[in-house]
Order: C-alpha cells, then structure tokens, then sequence
C-alpha cells in the first residue's frame, strides 16, 4: 500500500516571457518503509518534487494522495496541519533554530501539535536519546558540530512520529565520515520501519537507497530498484 | 493507519493531542516564545522600550503630580466648610473691555447681612491696592497682602492667633487702628518673636500689631503668610474718601439646605441693587466652597488632560519605535519563520508570537515607566518645599498600562503580519 500517489503531478510557472515546467506531469508511488532516493543535477525539478511531497508547495495540476488523503486542493493551514503531522524534513543546512537549544529545537514541532510542556519534554528526550545525543540537549545549535547538528534535526523530523522522512542533500554540509554516521543513521531508521525520501546529487549517497528514481528537466528518467552498498546496522 | 505493520514504531508520540483551548495554548506559546526572544535580545529590547518607558514614565509623574496637587486642595476646601459661601463681583470681558468694573459695596454687605436669614456668620474683606500694600516697620520694609475684615473671618479663613488676638468685634466697631499679622510678615520686618505691642506703617498711617497669626505655608510656591489683617472699618477709613472699593463678602449659613435658597435670595437683593434689568447678567457671583473646589478641579483636570495628550505623542513615538524595530526583526528572523512554518506552525501561531512580542515589550516598557514615573513624581513632591506629596491615582496606573498595551499591539499588528504572511520556500531559502 503506497504512502505517497502522485498522478499527473505538475508544477509550471512563468518566469520572464518563458513557461518553466519544473515538474511535468510526473507519476509516482513510494510504498511504506521504502528508502527512496531522487538523484538528478541541479534544475531537474528534484527541489520542486520535494517541496511538493512535503506539502510546502501546492502542484499546478495533478492529483496526490498522502498517506491515503488527497492533500492536493488543502489551504495553507491544512498544509501546515499535515506537514507537522505527516512530514519530518531534514535539511542540508540543518535549519535549527540559532537561539533554542538542542532539546528546545526538537520539542518546537511538539507546539504546533499542542503537547504540554512536560510531554513535549520528555517525547524530545526520548528522540534525542534515540540519535545519540541525550548528553548534549541543552547545547545550543552553534555549540554543536555539523554532525551533532544534524543529528539533532533528524530528531526534531522523527518527534512527530511522521509518515516520511524528507531529506533533502542531508550531507552537503557535512565531511566524509560524518557522512557515513549519518547515512548509517538513516540504514538503522529505515530498518526500524521509517519510511525515507533523500534527495541528492552524489552518487555515493544514492547507494544507501533501496530505490533510485533518476530525475532530468522535470521527468522521470530512470527509477530502478538498488541493492543497498553498505547496510551497516 | 497505525495498524499497518510497515509503519514506523517509535512508540509514544500522540498522533492529535487533545487541546481544549487552542487559541489560548497557542496565546501561552506564544507569550513563552516572545519572552524567550525579548530575553536573547535583552539590550536591544530595552532600546526598543526606551520610548515607551520615557512616556509612561512623563504620563505617570505629571498625574501623580497633579493629582497630588488636587488631592491637597480638596483637604483645604475641606477647612473652608461646604456651608460658607462667598459672594464677589464679577466684570464680564464685555463690560472690562468698555472701562466698567462691577464691584460689591460696603451697602451691599450691610444689605445681605441685615436682610438675609439664616446666616451663622459673614464677614467682608476688602483688599488694598488689589491686595499688595507697603509696609514698614522702623527702617525695614516689605510688601504685603493687607485685608480688612472682621472677627467671623477667624472661623471663615480658619486663621488663628498663635500670639495675642485675633481681630474683635470691638475692633470693627471703634474702628481701631491694630493688625494681626502673618509669621512671613514678621520676618520681613526683622520683628521680634512676639512682635504684639510693635506698630507698623502702612501706607503711612501707624497700626499696632495685637496678633500674630500661626503658620500656614504655601500654596502653588505663594506663601500664605504674607499677610496683615487690619478691622475692616479701619481699612475703609483708611481708604478715605477714594472711589468705592471693591469687597468681598463671606458668610456662613446655619442650615445646609437653605444653601440654594439663600444664594438665590441674595441673588436677588444684589440685581434690584444694583438695578439690573430683567436680560442683565449678574454683575456678581455666589459662590459655595463646593463650587470653589470644583472651579479648581476643572483646571486641574484640564491641565491633566492637555499634558496627558502632550505625553502620548511620545507614546506615539515610541510605537513606531518599536514597529520600526519588529519589522528589522522579522525580515532578521525570515528563516526562522520559514523553519517553523516548514514543521507546521500556522499563520496564528507566528501572527501570535511576534504580537505578543510586542505586547510583552510595550507592557514591559509600560512598568518600568511606572516604576520611575511613580519615584519621579515622589521626588518632585519632595523637593519642591511646602508641595504636597505625590498621589498617583490607580486610573493614572491603568490608563498607562492600557494605552501601552494598546500601543503593542496597534504597532506589532503589521510586523506581525508582514511574518505570518512569508512564504515557508521563500523564507528557508532566505540568507
């Protein structure tokens, strides 16, 4: 049973005297507990796909079903329900917020839900336990390395319990073997059972997939199954 | 959903929680939010304050002045009896322009006194020179307020002698050339501590002081003291044959509420007096103390008021203060908002967090200027000598708080708005 359905999908906007497609009328159905990966350079409409996965942008045309709701025709606020709801998204640049600590940033998705203080407390602590960090939740984001970071808002993307994890370049900031905890990290998530979208352009990130979808100029190109290179557990 | 065996088991997280009052959860996030940020920036916020708390700071101070003022004058009205009620001419601007001057005569007085009933006491007083006079004792000279009056004035003025008497009805009658002076007057003069027995020259006719009169202080920086009462029968003969003075005419009645009624009597015996046709204005005014204390008040409050409007401008300008700094924060804070809005904050929950922020800081701003504006007017009160102490009126305190609160939230409206209107792309993208 698929959690995300995307049909006809299509995002075209005007720029200047020219109508770009960043996404042409795409097709797409990722399963639960798929680790999928949408590799393509830069301008392949990957960013576009994403952000429409996400809820963050609304498609010009096409259906999508979200963990079985049609989440196509939603209003801003619905969207933002669903997001908070349904999507834990990772970022390259990590996008913690500067002036909260490491276990305040993780509780902020917690508000929106409307969880008590002392819930949203102890609901943090657990996930930032589960990322290895339990000793450094009341760091704030600049006391941290890139990794700490990071690893911090992969726990603020897992509090909300969501249907996907969105991650889009999760290792742009980061060097090679921080890298491999991290990509190690998301092994371990997708074995618990997580469902995990990446988005990238390296190659060697791709490999940790199960499934590589290959994006150009708003299309589908190639989308084949992969045997993960290293499950290390 | 949850019974999918693919799904993910993190145990724990609640898919919904359960709120009963959203709007009031996301107010108490809101307001712990914008506590956290104004604390992050805590100088900035104070610099961002500053014009509030200058103005509710000005606000605070001037009423509590003021009303310090009033609340002092009320008490001295108090002394003066709600039952005395004082008649005295009146010109109208008209009538000054063409060169008339109402005046109430010495036949006046007689009239309401021998055909009013009712009275318990009633004195006139007639000023010299519109009251200031020179006065000399030996070498030394000053300038003095003289009055002549009679004995019931003692219970009128609440004057009282501290030493020998005050004026007697024997006095009035003999038309005795004595005074009862003021303690300011006695050290002008270079008198001695009992200056009883000492004559005076005022206006180049000798009197000899019997009374020196207790104490009184000031009023508005005018000292009460500088004063010398002389029989009123004295004063008129002193007077000679000049034109008619102008006096004054205090009484008390016996029975309060026979207070219309012998006013309106009076009224009246004054307008066939002094042969005032049917569409004529009075040429003079009767007056309670009740009315007196209510002239005062009115100007009072009006000087409250027009200061009050003064002191909002820079409340005025103290908001804009602080839109002008909210908005460098939002357009500081664009990713923030982007990330919160990227995990599932709402239009309200920004709209709410960055209102509040500017609520908490105007409030905020709005105590610290009570706090000194309350220490300000104190310290005023206490160093300007004889000034009544300062009395800061509990509507002085809301008033000031509200329009802060006021100023918060009218200011904060568009920052506010301007955030919870960003596009989450747009604003992640933001560097």
């Amino acid at each position: 049973m698929p959690v995300i359905e995307l049909s006809s999908i299509s995002k075209h906007y005007v720029m200047g005297q020219q109508l770009i497609k960043a996404v042409d009328s795409l097709d797409l159905a990722i399963d639960y507990n798929e680790y999928v990966v949408f590799i393509g350079s830069s301008g392949s409409g990957k960013s576009t796909l994403m952000n429409i996965i996400g809820c963050l942008d609304t498609p010009t045309s096409g259906r999508y079903v979200l963990n079985q709701r049609d989440v196509s025709g939603l209003n801003e606020n619905e969207l933002a329900d669903i997001r908070n709801q349904e999507i834990g998204f990772i970022f390259q640049s990590f996008n913690l917020l500067p002036r909260a600590t490491a276990l305040k940033n993780v509780m902020q998705p917690l508000i929106y839900r409307g969880l008590s203080f002392a819930d949203r407390r102890a609901e943090a602590e657990r996930v930032l336990e589960r990322v290895g960090l339990a000793d450094r939740s009341d760091h704030l984001p600049n006391q941290l390395s890139g990794g700490q970071r990071q690893r911090v808002a992969i726990a603020r993307a897992l509090v909300t319990n969501p249907s996907i994890l969105l991650a889009d370049e999760p290792t742009g900031n980061l060097d090679s073997q921080t890298s491999v905890e991290i990509l190690a990290l998301f092994d371990e998530l997708h074995g618990d059972g997580q469902t995990i979208i990446v988005v990238t352009h390296e190659p060697d990130v791709a490999q940790h997939g199960e499934r590589i979808v290959r994006l150009k100029d708003g299309k589908i190109v190639e989308d084949h199954r992969n045997e993960p290179k290293s499950k290390t557990a | 959903m949850n019974q999918n065996p693919r799904r993910p088991n993190l145990r724990g997280a609640q898919r919904l929680a359960n709120v009963r009052f959203p709007m009031w959860f996301a107010a108490t996030e809101g307001a712990r939010a914008a506590l956290g940020s104004i604390r992050a920036h805590s100088f900035r916020s104070f610099l961002t304050t500053l014009g509030i708390v200058i103005g509710v700071a000005s606000v605070i101070a001037m009423v509590s002045i003021i009303q310090g003022l009033s609340y002092m004058i009320g008490q001295q009205f108090e002394g003066l009896g709600s039952n005395s009620v004082t008649v005295q001419s009146y010109t109208s601007l008209e009538n000054a322009l063409q060169g008339r001057r109402a005046r109430l005569t010495q036949e006046d007085y007689e009239m309401i006194r021998f055909r009013v009933d009712g009275l318990e006491s009633i004195t006139p007083i007639m000023y010299i020179n519109n009251g200031q006079s020179q006065v000399r004792y030996g070498s030394q000279t000053t300038v003095s307020q003289i009055l002549g009056t009679t004995y019931a004035f003692q219970h009128v003025g609440q004057y009282f002698a501290s030493r020998g008497r005050f004026l007697s009805d024997s006095d009035n009658d003999t038309r005795r050339r004595v005074a009862v002076i003021g303690e300011r007057v006695r050290e002008d003069l270079s008198l001695p501590d009992d200056p009883v027995g000492e004559f005076i020259s005022i206006n180049g006719e000798w009197l000899k002081i019997i009374g020196l009169l207790e104490e009184k202080g000031e009023i508005f920086g005018q000292s009460q003291d500088n004063r010398i009462m002389i029989p009123f029968t004295t004063m008129a003969s002193l007077q000679g044959n000049q034109r008619e003075p102008d006096i004054q005419v205090q009484l008390t009645i016996r029975d309060l509420g026979e207070l219309e009624n012998i006013s309106q009597t009076i009224a009246r015996l004054l307008r066939s007096a002094h042969n005032l046709g049917k569409d004529d204005e009075d040429d003079f005014r009767v007056q309670t103390a009740d009315q007196l204390q209510d002239t005062f008040e009115t100007i009072l409050n009006n000087v409250t008021v027009v200061m009050g409007g003064i002191v909002s401008i820079s409340l005025l300008v103290g908001g804009i203060g602080i839109m002008n700094i909210m908005l460098v924060s939002v357009t500081e804070r664009t990713r923030e908002i982007g990330i919160c809005k990227a995990i599932g904050a709402k239009r309200h929950h920004i709209l709410l967090q960055f209102l509040l922020e500017a609520l908490v800081l105007c409030l905020l701003g709005g105590l610290v200027g009570l706090t000194i504006g309350y220490g300000l007017g104190a310290l005023a009160a206490s160093l300007i000598p004889n000034f009544p102490a300062a009395h800061t009126p509990w509507w002085a305190v809301a008033l000031a708080l509200g329009f802060s609160g006021f100023v918060g939230i009218v200011f904060g409206i568009l920052p506010a708005a301007k955030a919870a209107n960003l596009d989450p792309i747009s604003s992640l993208r933001y560097e």
